[in-house]
């Protein structure tokens, strides 16, 4: 292939048959490229690369909404995702939602239009981000299967609107094809959404099951009634806790996440007169003092006017920021899931033995503060457990089984640890190699955590890793929001959470060893004691009875002998 | 103790009397005899199995003192002649680890004590294959068996009680002996006399027996000479070197065995005998066989006393025997682990460190750093040995290494 191009380069460069265009002749070809024109041809950028992902991403898109809608209205979240298969790769799927519902007004926007929504501006944890996931969705199952989506919503104040929905994908506009206002629905309040699209079913890793299971365990605020095609009766994953997480704050960015052309932005658009109001004002943890020593240090006025910093002026300021201590962004933005429920949430839905979690205190990368969730279930190998009573004998007791689901997130003690991976709650199935927070499980040393590890992958054993990163803004690696990008910041806390984690299953795992060597130890003894007994009655010709007793004091001679 | 005198009043009357060859004799041996021993061991059973029970009744956990039985453990004294068991003791206190031992141990006391009670035996094998009937106390393996039947000897070897009494014998028989000897046997049914001549036993040699107590001799032979090797007892015994020079040849094959021991120490003892060796000159032959020989082993100390033969003298090799009839270039060079053994004896060997002859000749090796077989005489000819050697060292006895 190389002496082939070489070759070619060194034949002169062949004249273009074509006629050469002007500047004018070009532009009459230069014009808008629609949004959903765009993405209609990059399907792959949203997670809509083969059937079985569209499925998958139909659905995500659609609880991810619906649980956001139920969060911020205070509802507990109650919601039934149906997939019936209409031919072979043709499913309808219904997601139904407790939530508040939606005016009439804004639905064909919300589901018809793309890059619409109230989360891309703001800076509060959800779900949801940039307000493209549904209406790919429905523009997705347009191009498919030519039909549009039925959604059919009611406020509590409302009537139950009922609405056909298609999408101009040239004009990114949407078009209701039918329209009606319901008699009466079986909600009070709530959002139906059910569309027709080309799709594969599929069970196993990186399903749709996969998904529903893996939001059960970092939602346990929310009950999910899930029907397959391939059940008769939907799977019902129970909430474990009532109490619907607090509504997260928005607050102003911080200091340290504001690039260079954004301060510059800033400083321009501000209404703030003086440059110490400016920073007080536009940025969250700076009060006067912390404003007063940033100005100092750029060696600027508190008095200048913000909207004539010049570039090197702001530069210095930049450049300032970075170098004092300003205290990290309030938390009352993020709503991590708690360790309780951490612990709610994958002992519903995982079989283990021990379960352990860590939170970091809040962090920032860029700006944008985040906080990590750590959380780690962990099966005994072999399957009987050994519990220690007040007595201090040993006992052997059966295992539970699990609860909900027979799809067990724990696999074998010789296979790789599951790793969960969430952000804001919504769980990430694909492009695990590629995510951060597998990056930070596989640097981090899982050998002293009494977990075995080959050189430089996941560790081994039956048990569950899950990672949760709460955030104002995630930074996902492309749109389809399936990997977080591996920033420093993020990695180091990852990491600290781990190993917070890490050492309360090290302390386990030693531990359960100890009592399992006891456990051994003591059989010893009864296995072996009897024969003492045996030796004595043949040389001494004692009773039996006789012989009994005196094993059995020395029995509870040698237990009190050997307290744990 | 008595029948001893008797027969040294006897010989010392034919010594006078004429000039051919004395014979001597010694009976079977006392002292083991009588319900004294047997009673002592029954005794002492059931004196372990009753601690056990009294303490294990009084919520307490029992445990069973025996005697450490390594070097560091063991004293020599020159009058004594033989390693005498210091005042170390281990104590095997019932708990997780040693519950099984424990058990163990009582099991085996108890078929001591029917074998004593029946004059019944059974071999060290034989008593690891009755354990296979203990269900989950069983040995896994004889070595495990020998180890605690080695403790209870240890335990009782205090009260004079030995594994013979306790009637556990060793599998592998003594060496052979040839020579101016008879052995009177009994018959184990009828009770009979049977006389053995070490003097007519053709190409092949009389065999000792595992338990020599109750034998009996008749010797008319001026010493003893107990070799290592097979080879050079075969040597010597197919040129009847012991008609020659009137001696009895003893092969140890290795470290002789307990029976080996006690019946060379029978003869030298009760027929007045020197005993001369006639080893290797490694450090495996005078650390080892010769050692153990005249002094017993640190790992049977208990038993010393009985098994071993103090007024052994060592005759050869020795490394000035090297230099003495040219056989340095009939060597070989230490090894790493004979120059270990060597410098160890030097080092923690009581008996060793009891004669500067002996370290003299210790370092002496160590410097030339070379070892010779008993057969590196076969450089001057097969018959070198017989010719030469032996008549020349013998004539000089009493130079032997002590």
């Amino acid at each position: 292939m190389r002496v082939e191009s070489i070759h070619r380069k060194g034949q002169n460069h062949p004249v273009a048959a074509t006629k050469h265009l002007t500047a004018e002749q070009m532009a009459k070809n230069q014009k808008e490229i629609s949004v959903s024109e765009f993405f209609a041809k990059n399907r792959h950028l949203l997670g809509f690369d083969n059937k079985q992902k569209a499925l998958l991403t139909t659905i995500k898109e659609a609880v991810d909404n619906s649980l956001d809608a139920c969060e911020e209205a205070g509802i507990a979240p109650d919601l039934l995702i149906e997939i019936h298969q209409v031919e072979e790769d043709r499913f309808r799927v219904v997601i139904e939602d407790n939530g508040p519902g939606i005016v009439k007004e804004q639905i064909q926007n919300i589901f018809g239009k793309l890059l619409y929504g109230s989360k891309f501006h703001s800076r509060r944890q959800s779900r949801g981000q940039q307000g493209i996931g549904i209406s790919a969705a429905l523009l997705y199952a347009q191009m498919t299967t030519g039909k549009g989506a039925k959604i059919i919503s009611k406020t509590t104040r409302g009537k139950p609107q009922s609405l056909t929905l298609q999408m101009d994908s040239a004009k990114n506009k949407p078009m209701i094809t039918k329209e009606a206002v319901l008699k009466e629905w079986h909600l009070k309040h709530g959002t139906r959404f059910e569309v027709e699209l080309e799709a594969t079913y599929k069970r196993g890793l990186r399903s749709v099951d996969d998904y529903i299971k893996q939001t059960a365990v970092s939602n346990p605020h929310a009950t999910l009634h899930y029907l397959t095609p391939d059940d008769e009766e939907p799977r019902i994953y129970e909430r474990a806790v009532k109490v619907v997480p607090d509504r997260p704050a928005e607050i102003k960015p911080h200091p340290y996440g504001v690039e260079l052309g954004e301060l510059i932005r800033m400083l321009r658009e501000t209404n703030s007169r003086w440059l110490v109001g400016f920073l007080q004002e536009e940025f969250c943890r700076v009060g006067r003092k912390k404003a007063l020593e940033i100005i100092k240090e750029a060696g600027l006025g508190e008095k200048s006017y913000p909207t004539r910093i010049a570039r090197e002026e702001a530069d210095a300021l930049y450049r300032s920021i970075q170098k004092t201590k300003i205290s990290a962004p309030p938390t009352t933005c993020l709503s991590p899931i708690g360790e309780k429920r951490i612990t709610e949430g994958l002992m519903k839905e995982t079989d283990a033995d021990f379960y352990a979690v860590a939170t970091r205190p809040p962090s920032v990368y860029r700006g944008n503060p985040f906080q990590i969730e750590v959380g780690i279930a962990w099966a005994k190998p072999g399957g009987d457990q050994l519990e220690v009573d007040k007595r201090g004998r040993i006992k052997k007791t059966k295992k539970r089984r699990g609860t909900v689901d027979t799809e067990n997130l724990l696999g074998n003690a010789d296979e790789p640890v599951r790793l969960l991976r969430f952000a804001n709650r919504v769980p990430l199935l694909s492009q695990q190699s590629g995510c951060g927070f597998t990056k930070a499980v596989t640097q981090t040393s899982w050998k002293s955590y009494g977990l075995q590890q080959p050189k430089g992958s996941m560790p081994l054993g039956s048990a569950v890793i899950l990672v949760h990163m709460a955030s104002v803004w995630v930074p996902f690696t492309s749109e389809a929001k399936e990997a977080i990008a591996p920033y420093d910041e993020i990695l180091k806390e990852v990491k600290r959470a781990l190993q917070d984690a890490g050492r309360k299953l090290g302390a386990h795992i030693r531990k359960d060893k100890r009592v399992a060597n006891e456990f051994e130890k003591r059989s010893y003894i009864e296995k072996y004691l009897p024969h003492v007994g045996i030796g004595l009655q043949e040389i001494l010709g004692i009773t039996d009875e006789a012989r009994e007793e005196i094993v059995e004091t020395l029995g509870d001679s040698l237990e009190t002998a050997r307290n744990i | 103790m008595a029948a001893k005198k008797k027969i040294t009043k006897k010989t010392a009357k034919k010594k006078s009397a004429s000039k051919k060859p004395r014979t001597r004799k010694v009976g079977e041996d006392e002292s083991n005899k009588g319900k004294g021993l047997k009673q002592v061991a029954l005794d002492s059973i059931v004196a372990v199995a009753k601690m056990v029970q009294k303490t294990a009744t009084g919520g307490g956990l029992p445990e069973m003192v025996m005697p450490q039985r390594n070097l560091s453990n063991v004293t020599y004294d020159k009058k004594t002649g033989y390693f005498e068991l210091g005042d170390n003791y281990k104590t095997r206190k019932l708990d997780v680890n040693s519950v099984k031992t424990f058990a163990q141990t009582l099991r085996l006391m108890s078929l001591a004590q029917d074998m004593v009670g029946d004059a019944d035996f059974a071999t060290k094998r034989e008593a690891y294959y009755v354990s296979k009937n203990w269900g989950e106390a069983k040995f896994n393996e004889q070595r495990e068996s020998d180890s605690v039947l080695d403790d209870i000897e240890g335990m009782f070897s205090l009260k004079g009680v030995t594994r013979e009494t306790l009637r556990f014998v060793p599998e592998e028989h003594g060496g052979s002996v040839v020579g101016a000897l008879t052995v009177i046997d009994k018959d184990p049914e009828t009770g009979d006399p049977i006389r053995s001549d070490c003097a007519a036993m053709g190409s092949g040699a009389y065999t000792v027996p595992s338990s020599v107590d109750h034998l009996g001799f008749e010797t008319t032979a001026e010493f003893i000479i107990a070799i290592e090797t097979g080879g050079m007892f075969q040597r010597l015994n197919h040129h009847r070197y012991w008609r020659t020079a009137n001696c009895i040849l003893v092969e140890m094959g290795g470290v002789p065995t307990r029976a080996t021991r006690r019946f060379v120490r029978r003869l030298s003892e009760g027929l007045k005998l020197p005993v001369y060796a006639f080893v290797d000159c490694d450090p495996y032959g005078m650390c080892n066989i010769y050692r153990t020989l005249k002094v017993g082993s640190g790992a049977s100390a208990h038993i010393n006393a009985k098994f071993c033969v103090p007024n052994a003298s060592y005759m050869g090799v020795t490394p000035q025997d090297i230099l003495d009839f040219g056989l340095e270039d009939a060597t070989h060079p230490l090894l790493p682990v004979d120059i270990k053994r060597a410098k160890d004896a030097l080092k923690n060997d009581p008996f060793f460190q009891a004669y500067p002859a002996w370290k003299k000749t210790l370092k002496q090796m160590l410097t030339m750093g070379v070892r010779a077989e008993q057969q590196a005489f076969a450089k001057w000819g097969l018959n070198f040995v017989i010719e030469e050697y032996l008549p020349v060292k013998i004539k000089n006895a009493k130079k032997f290494l002590p």
